[in-house]
């Protein structure tokens, strides 16, 4: 099939402002966006850019709007963007400072992941007999949805509180919290709720949903939120 | 201007075996730096998806002794037996140790690490000890289990407050006079050239896969540190073999877990019989990935392939699976069951192929998927200078390096293993050397060639001809048409005059990107060059080996040669020393010995 991409271009070495690069490309309906995008980058201007690496949908580095919706251009189909003939507008996440094209500053949001304590704690002697730590399938079960998260940035850069206030910690950080909030295994919950109960923490949430449709990993995102602000609200982890 | 960094311990690479190096050498005291041309999360550990083998025994009895025996028969014997008893011993450490870390995985019951069967994985039949049986080995999390690894380790990492220098592209490696220096990396955003001064250095920088057309691994695995290696005149060991998985997504080469028939899933033919039956009667579909992968092929040059074309099916079906009584213990398979074991690979199936599973087959071949040679190091991930000399202050782990614990196939489940057992010995290993050793002097304007090479590919880019992705994709091609799962003298012949014609028109790429930030177009050029050189000692190597192994399969000398090939083949670069791509087309072959300790090498039948 022939589709025509429309593709917000931004290079602050030349250009003062970003403006749109119109290309047409032949595709297969079954080619993902990303090879559509390989096609202009590898055939018709080597000067664009965007980032990519595994190219199903696991590493989380090509998040991007799509005909204004955001997704992993290697996780979405052709066939399922764009009849033939038809059009497919490209640009950069929202709420991101663009370095060159597609490409946008993550320091930021790696920066709010790492505020929420993202990692296991436990200082409980270990097991005597120098095996894991028992779990119920239950209790693993209770935080599995966090554990999907491959930190795209899809959810939180399409949240309008984030557009809104940039310092907003947003729901990937919300949602690595909760992966370590609701795990019986871990001791730091209490700290990690004082974390997202500050001003720029969990409240600042509207429940729009629109995290929850971007998730290229179908987590929920925004009844994880839910789950904190009720723990906080009542102060208890069920 | 060139800016300078000094550390303990430069890691390169931020996957599984250099985020497990870096929290152990973090911990042993050193200072640390994690360079990685991408953010560590994208690495591509995160896809690996069924599992991480190690003898629990949570499920049925199972012992490190079963465990190493089946790295060296998988490996057709060419396995150091060294490395791999600490790979089967240190699993299990390293797998609890994960575990502490807060890796969520799968529980039994009684709240275990839960473990299911994968292929070539076995253990003694309680009814006839001289039959081995598939065995539940692999610890798992659904099957996103590398995912879990790499978010586990990178958050730890956080916890302990490692250095990451994040889309930073390693271009060279600084060794002189069998001492290692440290590194030259290119800083992504602005393509400013940074000077790491270390005492000491690790590669971890996973395969390089995307020499092949159909291909399991990320646009990223160029292998660019393992070139840098070679080009410093440092040995690459077994590249021939290279594994072929039998389960990609047909076309696409995306993975499908060998988890898949670790629940039950089975191999169809066009004539819908279950052909692994007839190849390997008692592993059948649980045979291991080189020997699965040629029984494709056989089954598609005998008409077999569905509808006479390329490929067959793999069928998950609960019907199937019930009916064939393929699936694990005497329970019944339910549709509940797979879509809970098996949630992202039915997933790549809906989105990729727009079928499902569920209802009907799936159409799959063999992918290139994992490399078991690279640079050679000893069993505390020492890289070596030749046989026997280890180079001071370098180190390599993960699949650029060649324990080698895979020998000449590598068993599903065992690259994890690799990963977390050869990082975590050489993390601290290195720590230990970091405490001792004084940092060697670096010798002037170490960066110079690296300068040299990226000014000549901007300089050619401007009036070059062809695009690197036209290269790229010839050389692609080329190699999974001939050095692919079967090979020939006549084919590798053809493939090493092509691949030299490939570097001649290298040297002109175009470049339309003449800027400093992210400038991909330059960075691509630069990975096509590694690619090549790659590509090249792969076909080298494989044209040299005359019997067939493993993954090794030449149609010329179909019978493995003990007499003349049970020992590791050694790649070094004879040629003049210019960039990626450049090098002179010219190598020596020498063998290192197996190491064998418990298993005299047998016929290999499952």
């Amino acid at each position: 099939m022939r589709v025509h991409l429309k593709i917000k271009r931004f290079n602050p070495e030349k250009d003062a402002a970003p403006y749109w690069g119109e290309y047409d490309v032949e595709v297969e309906p079954t080619d993902r966006a990303l090879d559509a995008l390989h096609q202009v980058k590898w055939f018709q201007d080597g000067s664009f850019n965007l980032r990519r690496s595994c190219a199903h949908g696991v590493c989380g580095s090509d998040a991007m709007r799509l005909n204004g919706r955001n997704r992993l251009a290697c996780k979405v189909l052709m066939q399922d963007l764009v009849p033939d003939g038809g059009t497919l507008t490209v640009e950069p996440l929202l709420g991101m400072r663009v370095i060159k094209d597609l490409i946008v500053d993550m320091e930021p949001f790696f920066k709010h992941y790492e505020s929420v304590m993202p990692f296991f704690v436990n200082d409980t002697p270990l097991p005597e007999n120098g095996r894991e730590r028992l779990q119920s399938p239950e209790a693993r079960e209770r935080y599995d949805e966090g554990t999907k998260c491959i930190l795209c940035a899809a959810c939180t850069t399409s949240c309008p509180s984030f557009w809104a206030n940039g310092e907003y910690i947003g729901p990937a950080a919300i949602v690595q919290a909760h992966r370590f909030i609701f795990d019986d295994r871990d001791q730091a919950a209490e700290e990690r709720l004082e974390i997202l109960n500050e001003q720029m923490g969990v409240w600042r949430c509207r429940t729009a949903f629109n995290c929850t449709n971007a998730c290229p990993r179908d987590i929920p995102v925004t009844q994880l939120i839910g789950e904190v602000k009720k723990a906080l609200a009542t102060g208890r982890l069920d | 201007m060139t800016q300078h960094h000094h550390f303990d311990a430069v890691i390169v690479g931020a996957g599984g075996a250099g985020l497990m190096a870096a929290l152990h050498a973090s911990q042993g005291g050193a200072n640390i730096a994690v360079i990685s041309k991408l953010y560590p999360t994208r690495s591509h550990t995160g896809a690996a998806q069924g599992g991480i083998a190690a003898a629990l025994g949570n499920m049925e009895p199972d012992s490190w002794e079963n465990h190493m025996y089946d790295t060296v028969k998988g490996g057709d014997y060419l396995v150091d037996q060294d490395a791999a008893e600490f790979l089967a011993k240190d699993a299990i450490d390293a797998i609890i140790e994960l575990e502490h870390m807060g890796l969520p995985f799968d529980r039994t019951p009684e709240g275990k690490i839960e473990q299911r069967r994968f292929g070539g994985h076995t253990a003694p039949d309680p009814n006839d000890p001289e039959k081995r049986i598939p065995v539940m080995r692999s610890c798992k999390a659904a099957d996103r289990t590398g995912h879990m690894i790499l978010q586990t380790l990178y958050q730890n990492c956080i916890k302990q407050k490692v250095n990451f220098f994040s889309e930073f592209f390693v271009v060279d490696v600084l060794v002189r006079d069998n001492v290692c220096r440290g590194v030259v990396a290119l800083e992504i955003a602005t393509s400013e050239l940074h000077l790491f001064h270390s005492k000491a250095v690790m590669m971890a920088s996973g395969g390089f896969g995307k020499m092949f057309q159909v291909s399991s691994n990320a646009h990223s695995l160029t292998g660019d540190p393992v070139v840098a290696a070679y080009r410093r005149g440092l040995p690459l060991e077994d590249m021939e073999f290279f594994q072929f998985h039998p389960t990609g997504i047909y076309k696409m080469g995306i993975l499908l877990s060998e988890a898949s028939r670790g629940e039950g899933a089975v191999f169809i033919n066009d004539n819908g019989e279950r052909f692994m039956e007839r190849y390997m009667p008692t592993l059948k579909d649980l045979a291991p990935r080189d020997i699965c992968s040629r029984c494709i092929y056989l089954e598609v040059r005998d008409g077999r392939g569905i509808n006479g074309k390329d490929y067959v099916y793999m069928d998950y079906r609960p019907e199937t699976i019930n009916r064939l009584k393929s699936g694990p213990g005497d329970k019944p398979v339910t549709r509940e069951h797979l879509e809970k074991a098996l949630p992202d690979v039915l997933e790549l199936v809906r989105v990729y192929m727009g079928l499902d599973p569920m209802a009907q087959p799936v159409p799959i071949q063999p992918t290139a998927h994992y490399a078991m040679g690279g640079i050679a190091t000893d069993v505390d991930a020492r890289v070596l200078a030749d046989n026997n000399t280890a180079v001071m202050g370098l180190y390599a782990a993960g699949e650029c390096a060649c324990v080698s614990v895979h020998g000449a196939n590598r068993l599903g489940t065992n690259s994890l293993v690799d990963l977390v057992v050869f990082g975590r010995r050489g993390g601290k290993h290195m720590a230990d050397f970091c405490s001792n050793a004084e940092i060697a002097p670096l010798w002037p304007s170490p960066e110079k060639d690296t300068l040299a090479e990226f000014d000549r590919i901007r300089a050619a880019g401007v009036n070059g001809k062809e695009r690197a992705a036209t290269l790229r994709n010839e050389l692609q091609k080329l190699m999974t048409d001939k050095v692919g799962v079967f090979r020939t003298e006549r084919d590798m012949a053809w493939a090493l005059a092509d691949i030299k014609a490939l570097k001649a028109r290298y040297a002109n790429v175009k470049v339309d990107d003449t800027g400093k930030i992210f400038n991909t177009d330059v960075l691509e050029t630069y990975e096509l060059g590694c690619l090549l050189d790659l590509a090249e000692v792969t076909a080298a190597a494989a044209l040299n080996r005359t019997e067939s192994r493993g993954g090794h399969a030449r149609e010329d000398y179909p019978d493995r040669d003990d007499i003349n090939w049970l020992n590791h083949s050694m790649c070094y670069s004879t040629g003049s020393k210019t960039g990626p791509g450049l090098l002179e087309s010219a190598w020596r072959f020498d063998k290192k010995p197996v190491s064998i300790t418990k298993y005299q090498p047998k016929e290999r039948k499952y």
